[in-house]
Formats: C-alpha cells, structure tokens, sequence
C-alpha cells in the first residue's frame, strides 16, 4: 500500500484497539459486549495486515499467538462455569458480589465472561483472515 | 414505519442483484448492501446491540469475499452458456416450492402475534430480574450471560469449530512428511 | 405482517441462489442472504411498538423495552455466521486452486 494509507493506519489502529476494548469492558452498561468488541479487536489487526502486507515470519508468529489466545479465551470461560458449579449451586452460577448498578464492577460475573469471551472471539476471526489472506496458492494453469 | 419498509425493499432489490449478476466483484457489493440495510433496519427496531455486531460483521464479510475474489476471478463463467432443460426443470421446481412455501408462511404468520406486539411472558420476568437481582444495565448481556449461559457456551463451541475447520483445510500442504 | 413478509422474500431469494446458481461464490451469497433474513426475522419479532432499547439509563424507568430475548439469540448467531461464511470460502479457495474453476458442473469428475 502506499505511504498515505500506512500512517493514517498508524494513527488508527490504536484508537479502534482502544474503542474495542471500551466496547467490551463497559458490554453490561452500554450496547455492546464480548462479540462486538471482539470483532473490533480483530478489525484492528486486519486493517493492519491489510495495510502493511503479512510476511512469512509474521505470518508464523500471528498463527502460534492467535491459536494460543483462542485456547486462552474459551478455557477460562469454561472455568469462569466451573467455578460457579464449586463455589455455588449450578454451572453459570454468579457466584461473584453483584455491586451497585451503573457501576463498572457490577454485576458479578458478566464483565469476566465479556473478557473471555472478547478475547476468545478477536482472536478466532484473526486466525481465519490470517489464514485466507496468506495462504499461497497456486492459481496458474 | 415507513423506512422500514423502504429498506426491505432495497434489501431486497440488492439481494436480487447480488444472486443475478455477472461480476462476482458486484455481486460482493452488492450483498454488502443487504448487510448495511439490514443493521440499520435493527437500529430501527431498537437493537443498537446487534447493529454494531452486524456493521462490523458486514465489513469482514464483504472484505474476506473481496479477497478470495481477487485470489482467483472476478467473472462468473456459469451465466455465458445457453440454458438447457435440466436448468429449466431445476427453477420450474423452485417456482413451485417457492409459491407453496409463501403460501404456508402467510397462513403460519397469521398465527404470530401482530408486528409491534409481542408477548412478553419470560421477558417481563427477565427484565425485573436483571435489574434488581442482576443489576446489570444492559439487558441483553444479562440474557446472554447470566440466565441463558449455555447457549453463549455452545456458539463459542461452534465458532471454535469453524475457526478450527478454516485453519485445517487452508494449511500449508507438505508441512507433515 | 407486511414486515415479516419481506424477511421471507429474502430467504426465499436466498433458496434460489443455493438451488439454481451453479458457481460456488454465488451459494455462499445465498447462505448469507439466509443468515440476514433469520436474523432480521428475530428482531421484527421481539419488536414492541413505542418501546425503548432494552438499556436501563436511570433507576426510576419505566420498563417499556423491546423483548431482550430474541436479540440475545441472534447476537450469537451473526459472529458465527461470518466464521461459517469463512469456512465455505475456504472449501471455495482449495476447490479452484484444484480445478481451475467455481463451476460445480465441472467438479463432478473427482478422480484424475
């Protein structure tokens, strides 16, 4: 790509970053949460591929990254389950103090499982462009 | 409601655009007009949730279509040769299933409660509970997180699935001797 | 009615893509045309006339929302309909790059 759209990328893909992150963060207070934010998450990084191209080592690095953050993600919203079936009475029980509402630590576990889910979700569809975007093929005759 | 209506009927104009035209690029474009009427059309119905997953969505959508379109052609080759009887034969059967099919959905719509009025039995429920045992602001995480947390566990399997299934077909030939 | 109506047109629409059309790219627009028209269907049906998103913005409001349940079950399925959509395109790629071609009548002959 050319010069013009390499640094207005650098310039904004901090901000869409951020803007995801605050997406799901604040997921049980505003429109939102972990499937929004993490799509945007993962917007982020495509537009970086999209701008600077995706070389071989990179390439390799995005792959090990993006499948041990996918693992991450679903594991610990299994966990975030299984500690309500220990610590309570069922699976998906909200075992953490609820705290006053319109405030950012509320709720009990929905922010936690907002995370995991984020996380989980930015880095699949990562891994997915990753893989059709730099995938050689052979396409001649 | 009235720009309801008149985005249904560009949503389905495009999609009837989008299934007919020669230019696979187009046909692209064209379905990424569908997506965006269709997140507006949520806007409209007062789900600003799944308007933002939907626009963002969309432009994956018509991003990823975009780049296996320039990956190998842009012209479908399908349209050019003359129509024979097995293709005849193949769009008499859909006429015919597509009219019984609307058919039967006009009389099963007639059951459903009237456009504007649902009823709302589990849902009043939901949202005094959300609210005061909860205490979560947004309704719809309190839904898909709380009451109904299973379901969200089960698309995070699917989703893991896909994700899992994209990486197996498009690795790299050759990498285990 | 109308509204649901016009969700059915559009699967219908999309039903058509995936029978008669024989290039693959063109299916995988008809399963997207599937998705939208569920989904679009979820959401005119948990509509509620003069109702507000189902967000609380103050304590003492009055609870006049939109049903939050159907929304909760589509959120889900749009971040999973663009993983599936992914798949498709990549059974699509590996096809053409055997091939040479996106027209299923061509495919038929697997061995060679």
């Amino acid at each position: 790509m050319t010069i013009i759209v390499k640094t207005i990328t650098k310039i904004l893909v901090g901000l869409i970053f951020l803007y995801g992150i605050y997406i799901i963060t604040h997921g049980h207070l505003t429109p939102g949460g972990g499937f929004a934010g993490g799509v945007i998450i993962s917007a982020s990084f495509i537009l970086l591929i999209l701008a600077f191209g995706s070389e071989e080592i990179k390439e390799k690095i995005g792959y090990i990254y993006s499948s041990i953050f996918e693992s991450i993600g679903g594991l610990s919203f299994l966990l975030i389950a299984l500690f309500g079936l220990i610590l309570g009475s069922y699976f998906f029980y909200n075992f953490l103090p609820k705290g006053k509402v319109f405030m950012l630590f509320s709720s009990g576990i929905i922010p936690l499982c907002n995370i995991a889910i984020g996380i989980k979700v930015s880095a699949g569809l990562f891994a997915i462009f990753l893989a059709i975007a730099a995938t050689r093929f052979i396409m001649k005759e | 409601m009235i720009e309801l209506y008149i985005l249904l009927i560009i949503s389905i104009g495009a999609g009837i655009v989008a299934v007919e035209i020669k230019d696979l690029l187009a046909s692209a474009i064209s379905l990424g007009i569908v997506g965006f009427s269709v997140a507006i059309m949520f806007i409209l119905t007062q789900a600003p949730d799944l308007a933002i997953v939907q626009i963002v969505v969309e432009v994956l959508t018509v991003v990823i279509f975009v780049g296996v379109i320039l990956k190998t052609t842009h012209i479908d080759t399908t349209l050019e040769d003359k129509l024979n009887v097995r293709d005849y034969l193949t769009k008499g059967i859909f006429a015919l299933f597509g009219i019984f099919f609307l058919l039967f959905s006009i009389l099963a719509l007639k059951e459903l409660p009237q456009f504007g009025m649902p009823i709302m039995k589990i849902a009043s429920h939901y949202l005094v509970k959300g609210f005061e045992e909860i205490r979560a602001a947004n309704q719809v995480a309190a839904v898909i997180l709380d009451f109904r947390g299973y379901d969200t566990l089960g698309e995070a399997t699917v989703l893991f699935t896909s994700v899992i299934g994209v990486l197996t077909i498009l690795r790299k030939i050759g990498k285990i001797k | 009615m109308l509204p649901y109506l016009g969700c059915i047109i559009l699967f219908l629409i999309g039903i058509y893509a995936i029978l008669t059309k024989r290039n693959l790219i063109k299916i995988a627009i008809g399963f997207c045309l599937l998705e939208y028209s569920v989904n679009l269907f979820f959401a005119f049906i948990g509509y509620k006339k003069d109702a507000l998103a189902p967000i609380y913005a103050n304590l003492s409001q009055a609870r006049n929302f939109v049903d939050p349940i159907p929304q909760a079950l589509v959120l889900t399925a749009i971040v999973i309909g663009l993983g599936t959509t992914a798949l498709l395109l990549s059974v699509a790629l590996r096809i053409y790059e055997k091939y040479k071609t996106f027209d299923i009548k061509e495919i038929k002959r697997l061995k060679e």
